[in-house]
This record gives C-alpha cells, sequence and structure tokens, in this order.
C-alpha cells in the first residue's frame, strides 16, 4: 500500500513538471516529406545557374515553410497567442486564394524567454523552417537572431521593437517601429499635448525593451527642457509592487507617468494609484496594448490612459474590419496591434518572395538573399500603416508613425 | 510626510511578510523543518479566493449588489480560501513529510522544494499562466493632515490582521493544551511522546494553522500588489523565509519583528538609496545580524551537550 502510494505521488509529480511545459508546440504535424529539404543536398542545385538577383525572370512557386516563435503562455502570452492567431489568418486567405505561393505555419511557445526562444528556434529549424516571423517580444528575439544571421535565415519580427534588433545584420525586419521611435514620439506628443507636464517614469531596467524606449524619451525630452522630476524603476522579481515608486512619484509632484513598460506591471500600477488615491495621467506604449483584457482587472481605472499604437480596430476601411470580423469569428476577441502586425507580416512575406521570384526548393541563404533584395523595393499598405505606404531601409527598419490613442469607455479613440 | 508614507509602505508589506514568517517559524520550531512549498500555499489561498468572489460577483450577487453583500461575500472567499488551504496542508503533511520522519533532513527539505514546484505547475494548468488581477478586499484610503498623508485601507487592515494573528497565536502556544502540545513536540518530540503527547496530531495542526494563515496572507499579499500568477507566492515566501531567519527561527515574536523590520529596511531602502538595490541592502542587513547575532533577533542559542 505504501509502496503505491509511492509510486502514485511520484507519478503525480512528474505529471505536474510536464504540465508546466504545456502548450510548447501547438503544431507539431510537419511531416518531413512535405517540407523541402533545407539542408540543400548537393544533387539538386539549379539555382546555381540561375542566381536570385534575376529575380523578375523566375515565377515564385512551391510550399514556404514559415516558423513562428512567441510567448504563448506566461506574462506576455497575450502578444504570442495575438501573433499566432493573426498569421494563421493570413496565411490560410493566401493558400485559399490558390496562387503558386503557399505557405505552411508552425509556432512554437518561448514563454518571452531567451533561452526556450532559442530552443524554439532550433526546433523549428530541425521541422524545415525557411523563413522566420519571429520573435514576438524583443528579450527573446536578441538571442535568436544572431542564429538565424549565421544559418541565413530570412527574419521578420512583426512585434520585436527594439533597436538591437536590426542592428548589426542584413536579415531581419520589422513590422513594428522601433523602441527609439516610439521614445522619441512619446516625448514630443506629451510635449506638444501636455506642455506643463510634470513627468514621473517607471520602467524596468532589466529589460532592454524598456530601458530603449526610457533612453530614447529621456534624450528627446531633455532636448525639449521638458520636466521630469521622478524616474522609478523596478526587475522582474520586484515587478508586483510599486506602492514606494508612485509615493515618490506623488511627492515629487508628478501629474504625468510614462510607462514604456508591458500591461501586466501597468496593471499593478493602476490598481494601486488608485488605492493610494493618486490620480495623474498615464502614458503608454505598445507595451500598454493588452491593459483592458487582463482577467480581474477594473477596466474603469484604464479609462483616460493614452498609449501609442499603429492600429485600431475601430479603423472603418474595409480590409480593418474584414479582419477584425474573421478574427472575432475565430477567437472571440477584438485583435489587438500585434495580431495586425502579424496579418501584415505574413502579407509583407508573400509580396516580397512574389517580388523575388523564388521557389521554396531553393536553400535557405538563396531565399534569404533574394528576400533581403525584394525588401529593399517593396511599398505596401498594410493594417498598420493607416493607408500611407510601408518601406524598408536597408537597417530593416519600417517607416510608419505611431499614433497616440486615449481608452474612452473601454475602446481606444484618437484624441 | 514623505517619511510617513514610506514608513506606513513598509509597515504594511513588513506585516504580510510577517504573517508568512509566523507559518514559517511554527513549522520549522515544531517539525524541524523548511517548508518551501508555505509560499506556494499562499498563492492557492489567492486563487481560491479570486475565483470565490469572482464566482459570487457573476452568479450570486446582483448587478449592483449591497456593500453588506460584498463584504460578506469577501469574508466567505477568504474563509474558503483558509478552509481548502488548511486541507491541502495537512495533505501535503501527510501525504509527502509524513514518510518522511525519520529520514535525513536533506530528503524532507527536498521533498520540500519538489510539492513547492508540484503546486507551482499545478496551478500553471488549472488556473493558467496569465496573470490574473485580484480586486483588492477593501477599498478607498484614509486621508490625514488634508490629503498630505493617504493610507490605504489595505495597509491599515494588514497591519491590524497581523497583529491579531501574532496575539492569538501567543496565547495559543502558551495557554491552550494543544499549544501546550506544540511546544512540548518542539523541544523534543521522543520526550514529548513518552509523555502520551500525540506528535504526528500535534504536527498536523501545526500544519493546518499555518496553511490557514497562508490563506489569510494569501489575500492580504494580492490586496496589496494585485497581481496573482502561479509564481505569486515564491519570492514573498523567500523574503518571509528570511524573516523568520533574521527574527530568530522557531520564535513566534521573531517571525513578527524579523517581518516587521524587513518590509520597513525595503521600502526605506527603495525610497532613499534605490529601487535596484533594495533587496542588496536587505540581504545585506540579514548578515551583519547574523554575523553578530547567528540564532537571529530573537532566537534562542542553545548549547548542544555533548
Amino acid at each position: 500500500m505504501k509502496k503505491f502510494l509511492c509510486i502514485l505521488m511520484a507519478l503525480a509529480l512528474t505529471v505536474g513538471c510536464f504540465a508546466g511545459c504545456g502548450g510548447g508546440t501547438t503544431e507539431t504535424e510537419a511531416p518531413a516529406t512535405d517540407t523541402p529539404a533545407t539542408e540543400a543536398p548537393a544533387t539538386e542545385a539549379p539555382s546555381t545557374e540561375a542566381p536570385a538577383t534575376e529575380a523578375p525572370a523566375g515565377e515564385s512557386s512551391g510550399t514556404f515553410t514559415i516558423g513562428m516563435i512567441g510567448p504563448l503562455t506566461g506574462g506576455a502570452a497575450i502578444y504570442g497567442t495575438a501573433v499566432a492567431n493573426a498569421a494563421q489568418i493570413a496565411v490560410d486567405e493566401i493558400n485559399a486564394l490558390g496562387g503558386p505561393v503557399q505557405f505552411e505555419l508552425l509556432t512554437q511557445d518561448d514563454t518571452n524567454d531567451p533561452e526556450t526562444a532559442v530552443n524554439a528556434y532550433n526546433n523549428l529549424m530541425d521541422q524545415g523552417m525557411q523563413i522566420l516571423l519571429g520573435t514576438v517580444t524583443t528579450q527573446p528575439a536578441l538571442a535568436v537572431v544572431p542564429y538565424a544571421y549565421d544559418e541565413r535565415v530570412f527574419t521578420l519580427t512583426p512585434s520585436g521593437s527594439g533597436d538591437d534588433v536590426i542592428e548589426g545584420n542584413d536579415n531581419v525586419f520589422q513590422v513594428c517601429f522601433t523602441d527609439s521611435n516610439q521614445g522619441t514620439r512619446s516625448a514630443q506628443y506629451i510635449n506638444e499635448n501636455f506642455p506643463d507636464a510634470q513627468i514621473a517614469i517607471i520602467y524596468k531596467n532589466d529589460d532592454q525593451y524598456s530601458q530603449g524606449i526610457r533612453d530614447n524619451f529621456v534624450a528627446e525630452a531633455e532636448s525639449r527642457s521638458m520636466s521630469i522630476v521622478y524616474e522609478g524603476t523596478f526587475q522582474e522579481a520586484t515587478q508586483t509592487d510599486f506602492n514606494n515608486q508612485l509615493t515618490a512619484a506623488q511627492s515629487a509632484g508628478a501629474d504625468m507617468i510614462f510607462l514604456p513598460i508591458y500591461y501586466t506591471p501597468a496593471s499593478v500600477i493602476l490598481t494601486q494609484a488608485n488605492a493610494m488615491g493618486y490620480t495623474p495621467t498615464f502614458f503608454g506604449v505598445d507595451g500598454m496594448d493588452g491593459i483592458l483584457t487582463v482577467e480581474g482587472f477594473d477596466t474603469s481605472l484604464a479609462e483616460g490612459v493614452y498609449l501609442l499604437t499603429p492600429f485600431s480596430a475601430d479603423a472603418e476601411d474595409e480590409a480593418t474590419q474584414a479582419f477584425v470580423t474573421e478574427y472575432q469569428d475565430r477567437f472571440g476577441e477584438v485583435p489587438n496591434q500585434f495580431a495586425a502586425d502579424a496579418y501584415d507580416g505574413i502579407y509583407i512575406i508573400y509580396e516580397a518572395i512574389q517580388a523575388a521570384g523564388i521557389t521554396a526548393d531553393m536553400s535557405n541563404e538563396e531565399i534569404c538573399d533574394a528576400l533581403i533584395a525584394a525588401m529593399g523595393n517593396l511599398s505596401i499598405v498594410g493594417l498598420t500603416s493607416a493607408g500611407s505606404e510601408m518601406t524598408w531601409d536597408e537597417n530593416g527598419a519600417v517607416s510608419k508613425d505611431p499614433a497616440a490613442v486615449v481608452i474612452e469607455n473601454g475602446t481606444y479613440v484618437t484624441p | 510626510m514623505e517619511f510617513l508614507s514610506y514608513l506606513i509602505n513598509g509597515v504594511s508589506l513588513g506585516s504580510i511578510y510577517a504573517i508568512i514568517a509566523l507559518g514559517y517559524t511554527m513549522v520549522y520550531g515544531i517539525a524541524k523543518m523548511l517548508n518551501f512549498a508555505h509560499g506556494d500555499v499562499i498563492m492557492v489561498g489567492g486563487y481560491v479566493s479570486f475565483y470565490a468572489t469572482s464566482f459570487a460577483a457573476a452568479n450570486l450577487l446582483g448587478d449592483e449588489p449591497s456593500a453588506g453583500a460584498t463584504l460578506a461575500a469577501t469574508l466567505l472567499s477568504v474563509l474558503l480560501a483558509m478552509v481548502v488551504c488548511t486541507a491541502l496542508g495537512i495533505i501535503i503533511e501527510g501525504l509527502a513529510y509524513r514518510p518522511l520522519r525519520q529520514a535525513g533532513n536533506l530528503a524532507v527539505l527536498i521533498t520540500a522544494i519538489g510539492v513547492s514546484y508540484f503546486l507551482q505547475n499545478a496551478a500553471q494548468l488549472l488556473f493558467g499562466a496569465a496573470p490574473k488581477n485580484f480586486t483588492p478586499v477593501v477599498s478607498g484610503q484614509l486621508t490625514l493632515f488634508s490629503g498630505q498623508l493617504r493610507i490605504s485601507y489595505v495597509a491599515l487592515l494588514t497591519v491590524v490582521v497581523c497583529i491579531v494573528i501574532m496575539v492569538g497565536l501567543t496565547l495559543f502556544t502558551g495557554k491552550n493544551k494543544m499549544g501546550k502540545a506544540m511546544r512540548a513536540c518542539s523541544e523534543d518530540q521522543g520526550a514529548a511522546q513518552l509523555m502520551g503527547i500525540n506528535v504526528n496530531a500535534t504536527i498536523s495542526m501545526t500544519f493546518a494553522i499555518g496553511s490557514a494563515l497562508a490563506a489569510v496572507a494569501g489575500v492580504l499579499l494580492c490586496s496589496y500588489s494585485p497581481v496573482l500568477q502561479p509564481t505569486t507566492g515564491s519570492m514573498p515566501g523567500i523574503k518571509a523565509f528570511t524573516a523568520a531567519v533574521f527574527g530568530g527561527i522557531g520564535s513566534i515574536p521573531g517571525a513578527f519583528l524579523g517581518g516587521l523590520l524587513l518590509g520597513i529596511i525595503e521600502a526605506m531602502a527603495q525610497a532613499y538609496i534605490s529601487t535596484q538595490l533594495s533587496n542588496t541592502v536587505l540581504f545585506a542587513v540579514l548578515i551583519v545580524v547574523l554575523l553578530v547575532k547567528p540564532s537571529g533577533l530573537l532566537g534562542k542559542y542553545a548549547p548542544e551537550k555533548v
């Protein structure tokens, strides 16, 4: 009996351990037979005679394997799932067109952790990934990008907004605007609309994303001689209590708090400020997107919060409405900007493949070089470009401007 | 005025540490083991209360519930959390620790770490990994000195609850028969058994009390910093363990004092030194105290006779 109990407990523990890893691979079906050989066997190498640069000559065709890496579980899960969902919609739409170019999408969870992201990347490479849509967040992207650069995998990150993500490599492009852009633009916006604001900044200084935006914000604020009265930091281990930072901001006389952080700690800040009876204006960046979806969060506290976003689900153009309806039908919620970035991302890859004239049986290196060449001449109107055309510089940064919205009655409204 | 605000933040955070530390210290004092799963019992308490309150808000209370009904629902949710955690504590003790009563200390310690991971992963499976925002059990704040000083009711409640628990426990171990049995076990298990005390039942009782305290701590912790996820209990658990060592592990007033001091040092370090270095300052103070007083502030130095 005792032995039986021991075995039972051991089993329970083992199951518990696995439970933590659950939800890793959401789509494991990728039979080796229908994924083109990425090892590029020497026997079939027709590309030597037709270099990728002679793009217009060739017609693009074949089924391309796109890998997606993002946090499907954990504190940033809302971003990863949004990207995975929206990418699937775009892939299904393109496949339904029945054209010569078809996509297969493989998704992997990185739990917003760099080490897990590298494992996810290697896993996808084993499954025959040719193009990477990812990673979704900056920190894991910085870990994955060096591998993708070495192994020549064309990489388009929907939302990894760190400047370092595209710095020093030629194969990584962004759909979202960079952190420097966000920091600078936030400072400009506050300066133009709240000229007398006494600003406090609370940021996470062990996170590149948060630190990067804060640095650019402060630089721009200084050049405009804006008044920053307090700067408070927090780290991964201390992101559940902000009473002391808020007390300090309040006693420094701040009436505007800039929060270049993700929505989970932001929801704590809003709740604790409310408990203290402190009511400044809060100004977030794209990481604030998702604040309205935190379970149990009193969304009335988010009323009047400003945030930067390139996408508003209320936009009335046809493409946005079609996408929002499809997303709601399939997943039962309103898509956020990360979803829109991912949807645009798949179409950008699609257009780039068309322009490059590549086939799915080429090696990763040939595909990568051809797509890099094609990106330079690409201009695309997407859900996240507000009607204008997105273009890319040689660094991989996109040209589009973040716009500020304010939360009113539980939705984003352009002020 | 700022100083007072920081002090109040520190005292209320410290009170939460103190309640958790009381659980650590009681179990250590009586069963002579470090129950590292204690922090995760706190997390379970938070989730039970969260779901009970959400359930009540969705199904039992109307659209505009009266203050009395809300209060009753909140109290019931706390009570439910205490019942669930007490049961959980007894089950953990019976299944994981009791079979190891005669085994070495290390075996029990590693089992405790295993139980901690088991609870975290089970919570992730059951409740999901996405963080939930916990609605504080009380809202609003007390305004003093014409708005210069604001104290949230959560902070006040935390301090009051902590003092009540501390006084209650001291009386319990001092006057009650069960409490006396606990102290006897803590001094010498073998001798206590010879005197007719049921050691196993006493240890189960200790776990039950410790886990019920953990449930209260969980609700207060989540009211104070309203984010609830499977790892919610681990950092406060470690800090509270530190507090228990700081005050002298095994000593009930020591855990209280250690928790309060820890909270105040943390708040002051964040306010006047650096938000980044607060944990460094905290542990530096701990090391200095342990160098001077190896058994903690109120710990008893018990030389072993050979």
